[in-house]
């Protein structure tokens, strides 16, 4: 990653025109072709540096939820439950972390889906229990990550 | 369903073709309308409005924080006496290598935290001066609190609906 693409992923992190050449309008700002702008994204994209490209959805506002889902698996069963809970389409990332509680994944639900009916189904097929643990309050964010 | 997505499944359509992602193209919102039948102003309005509306966050890149150098990512977790966690969860959000802030219910007795500080350093030796840090600001409001560090990304995709 060079400095280009640096200035790209900074950039980019805090917006998008909606226009009809879009990327015309960031390249200009960041000295770069259009075609040599896209091609960097893409690129970001393939080698996975970038994880998304594209509108991020509040689901909350139509009606959806999210929920952080926390569980306990013993490491040699890690593997198994991690595949079952993976399947699921809901589920919109699920991180390892060294403690007690070693799963902690976010669901993010359509509206009118109920979230206990997942975890019931998640329960029944991993055999361990599901905390869940929803935003109560959200507090004012700024981090953006500098490249 | 909000009023607004009421509006003849347009703003649906368009959140279901892009929830993978925008294409990247030239003209991607020209594709966007090709793919499910309206003319790309029309797709450009109801992108906008869903923008005001806060139905989209924003438009942009999600970095992977991994590939981007921050290998010490710790979630912070804390007991907090509830009557001062708004006031101290504010403080804590705007703290800026804190891109998470959150109160969460607590599940006694196995889990009494209830905030959440997702916290970002290069080295666990940064990141844990920035929990001291936070530590510090919490005060005698702190009555346990722990570090959860990621080992593994088990999944990463994108919102689906």
């Amino acid at each position: 990653m060079n400095i280009t693409d640096k200035q790209i992923i900074n950039y980019l992190q805090s917006g998008f025109p909606v226009c009809e050449h879009p990327f015309a309008v960031i390249s200009e700002k960041l000295g770069l072709t259009e075609s040599e702008l896209i091609s960097r994204i893409q690129l970001l994209l393939d080698k996975g540096i970038l994880s998304r490209f594209g509108p991020m959805f509040n689901v909350e506002k139509i009606g959806g939820m999210y929920s952080l889902v926390a569980m306990q698996v013993p490491v040699a069963d890690m593997e198994r439950v991690t595949a079952i809970i993976n399947q699921h389409p809901q589920v919109a990332h699920n991180y390892e972390r060294d403690h007690k509680f070693n799963i902690w994944f976010v669901v993010a639900l359509e509206a009118g889906k109920k979230l206990s009916t997942l975890l019931e189904t998640i329960e029944d097929q991993t055999g361990y229990l599901t905390y869940n643990m929803p935003k109560l309050d959200e507090y004012y964010v700024g981090l953006k990550f500098n490249a | 369903m909000p009023e607004i997505l009421k509006n003849d499944g347009i703003d649906r359509l368009i959140i279901k073709s892009t929830q993978e992602g925008l294409p990247v193209t030239a003209r991607p919102y020209h594709v966007i309308a090709e793919r499910i039948g309206v003319d790309v102003c029309t797709v450009m309005q109801r992108i906008n409005t869903m923008q005001e509306a806060g139905i989209i966050r924003r438009i942009g890149v999600v970095p992977n924080h991994y590939k981007l150098g921050y290998r010490a990512n710790g979630m912070t977790v804390w007991d907090i006496v509830d009557e001062r966690i708004s006031e101290l969860g504010q403080e804590v959000g705007e703290l800026d290598f804190v891109s998470h802030c959150y109160r969460r219910p607590r599940h006694l007795p196995e889990w009494p935290y209830n905030l959440f500080a997702m916290v970002h350093g290069y080295n666990r030796n940064t990141t844990e001066q920035y929990i001291d840090y936070i530590r510090e600001i919490l005060g005698d409001a702190v009555r346990s609190y722990d570090v959860l560090y990621s080992t593994r990304l088990l999944k990463k995709s994108g919102l689906r609906i």
